[in-house]
């Protein structure tokens, strides 16, 4: 590949191939204050590449491959090639991470306890967790919580947080000193921009934390809140995990010990104000 | 050095990955995965001095390989549960018949489809009873359909609706379109039995089975994992009767070919006959190895060359262009 690039986020290496300079550059930029794989030998490989020699650079469109493929997935305009970089990422922890259990859900720690949140697309994962990023707690990842089946630790996956549509002004007026990186618009879930996560949670990122809430949040509702039982909490999770039935054994027995120890909420919340009262009550009555 | 030829290395000598530079491992798992080899990689580096990534990428691989072995023994059960009604005896083929047997071949293999022979007068039957029992066909396409049924030597895929599984259901090892016809009912009489009323086939046939998907069948993508059974089955079985036997299904000169390759690629122990070289081995070995360091195919024109061989072998002329030119103005373009 012509252009590449090395990069740790968490406790994972990825190289990243391009056959445009700029996917590569928007990274490197991006991704200044990151590590290097471990050892120079990363666990995951993004390949961006157009179909045919001449997409280069006639109307040039970013195919997405690397070492886990998912078959049919749609090109992007080179304009959104970072989009495209960080979904082949996205990709190969999803097809591909057999380490740990995954969780489709963002993270915060603080005091070295883990508030995990999930939700479908659109539940407010990714701005409420970098809206207590702005509030001092350390960002963990907004996409993937890593769970060790060993050790029942979350592992952070802090990569570029994934800001969409409303999103996006909600969190450059909390966080008007942070780095953002280009407006990405007509992307197939919106308008897009990724906010680098802060200096605290880039240093800290290989420092696991022991789980201590389980939030589902859901947007767009008046306040409320309830109790949920295990057993939901486990079909959720199973739902929200794409290597569950991978891990076998493993993956169930690293859910159900999560499941039994973790207290859950639901809440529902009709603005970010009012969600953030939410998790800063539930969390300071552990 | 290409990067084939450097999962070759560590295949065949694993001390020899010993003092890779980090740029080395990362090719070598790159092409590992890519021609589906990275959990023989796991077991053959087992215990090896290696970087820590590459140690807890290779542990990932062997755990994956075990579901993986788990996972297509269960599929075999299914599918001998589906036929066992209708009298119909479960002949294993590739993989699942590898890891049922618990041979080296099938030690971190990936296994992807289930592969099963029956006899051809009773593939209808075999067809109702696992559409009975949850298969569904995959394919929509009415003229890939109708070219399956009336050309190949299989059944169009089933998938499993539950365990989104897929199965093909063989009647011989060939598609009746080539010019080679092994002789199926030697197949399944010579069959053995595994001891859990699965069967699989003799071990020459086996041996043949393996040298016809390589050589006498299709393009050679995944060569190298094919290569890698037929080293590891004649280590444990040596090569008796194979000449024979390949004599009987018209493939000896697919078998000569492997066992060339094997020699020459693994090291394989055969017999002095089967270890010349010619000018167009070193064709086959080039388009066996093509892959780059981030484990993609490359030598295009080699590959093409190659896919239009398989297509060749596969059809007579007339019936060759026809179906390239049904399937490219269907969208499809090659390798």
């Amino acid at each position: 590949m012509r252009h590449v690039t090395q990069l740790r986020i968490g406790p994972v290496g990825f190289r990243v191939g391009s056959d445009w300079r700029q996917p590569i550059a928007a990274l490197q930029d991006l991704y200044r204050d990151y590590p290097a794989p471990e050892d120079g030998i990363p666990d995951f490989n993004v390949h961006l590449f157009a179909a045919r020699p001449w997409r280069r650079v006639l109307r040039p469109a970013v195919h997405i491959g690397g070492d886990f493929v998912m078959p049919g997935a749609a090109p992007l305009p080179l304009a959104q090639g970072l989009l495209a970089a960080e979904m082949g990422m996205n990709l190969q922890m999803a097809l591909g991470q057999r380490r740990y259990l995954l969780l489709h859900a963002s993270a915060v720690e603080r005091g070295g306890k883990a508030l995990l949140m999930t939700g479908l697309s659109g539940a407010g994962k990714s701005t409420l967790a970098a809206l207590l990023m702005a509030r001092g707690w350390r960002l963990m990842g907004d996409e993937f919580a890593l769970i060790d089946p060993d050790t029942g630790l979350v592992h952070g996956f802090p990569r570029l947080i994934s800001l969409k549509n409303e999103a996006i002004r909600v969190a450059q007026r909390a966080l008007p000193k942070a780095r953002f990186g280009p407006l990405l618009e007509g992307t197939p879930k919106g308008t897009i921009r990724h906010l680098v996560p802060d200096a605290a949670a880039i240093a800290a990122m290989a420092r696991p934390a022991v789980p201590a809430l389980l939030l589902f949040p859901s947007f767009g509702f008046e306040a409320g809140e309830r109790e949920v039982l295990p057993s939901e909490v486990f079909v959720r999770l199973t739902q929200a995990s794409t290597n569950y039935v991978a891990l076998t054994e493993r993956g169930f027995t690293a859910l159900a010990d999560l499941v039994r120890t973790v207290p859950a909420r639901a809440i529902d919340y009709p603005d970010t104000a009012t969600a953030l009262a939410q998790v800063e009550r539930l969390w300071s009555a552990l | 050095m290409t990067s084939g030829a450097l999962l070759v290395g560590a295949l065949r000598e694993p001390v020899s990955t010993i003092g890779l530079s980090p740029a080395q491992w990362t090719a070598l798992l790159a092409i590992a995965r890519a021609e589906q080899l990275i959990g023989t990689l796991g077991y053959r580096l087992h215990g090896m001095p290696v970087p820590a990534p590459v140690a807890r990428i290779l542990e990932e691989a062997r755990h994956s390989a075990e579901q993986g072995r788990t996972a297509a023994l269960w599929e075999a059960e299914m599918a001998r549960r589906a036929l066992a009604p209708v009298g119909i005896a479960v002949i294993l083929l590739k993989g699942t018949a590898f890891v049922a047997a618990g041979l080296s071949a099938g030690v971190g293999r990936s296994i992807g489809d289930l592969d099963i022979l029956v006899p051809h007068a009773r593939i209808g039957e075999a067809e109702a009873a696992l559409l009975a029992a949850g298969w569904e066909w995959v394919k929509p396409d009415a003229y890939d359909d109708a070219y399956y049924r009336r050309w190949m030597h299989e059944l169009p895929p089933l998938i499993h609706r539950e365990r989104d599984r897929m199965i093909d259901v063989h009647h011989t090892i060939l598609p009746l379109t080539a010019r080679i016809t092994p002789d199926a009912e030697a197949l399944i009489a010579d069959s053995v039995a595994l001891g859990s009323e699965l069967r699989m086939l003799s071990p020459p046939d086996v041996l043949c089975h393996a040298a016809a998907h390589l050589f006498a069948d299709g393009d050679l993508a995944g060569g190298l994992r094919n290569l890698w059974d037929i080293h590891c089955l004649v280590e444990e079985w040596g090569t008796a009767g194979l000449h024979d036997r390949a004599r009987l299904h018209g493939l000896a000169p697919a078998v000569a070919r492997a066992m060339r390759q094997a020699h020459r690629l693994y090291g394989t122990a055969v017999p002095e006959e089967w270890r010349g070289w010619t000018t167009q081995d070193a064709l086959y070995r080039h388009r066996l190895l093509a892959r780059d360091g981030w484990g993609r195919p490359t030598r295009r024109l080699t590959r093409l060359a190659f896919y239009m061989r398989g297509h060749a072998l596969r059809m007579p002329p007339a019936m060759l262009a026809r179906h390239l030119v049904t399937k490219w103005r269907k969208g499809h373009a090659p390798g």
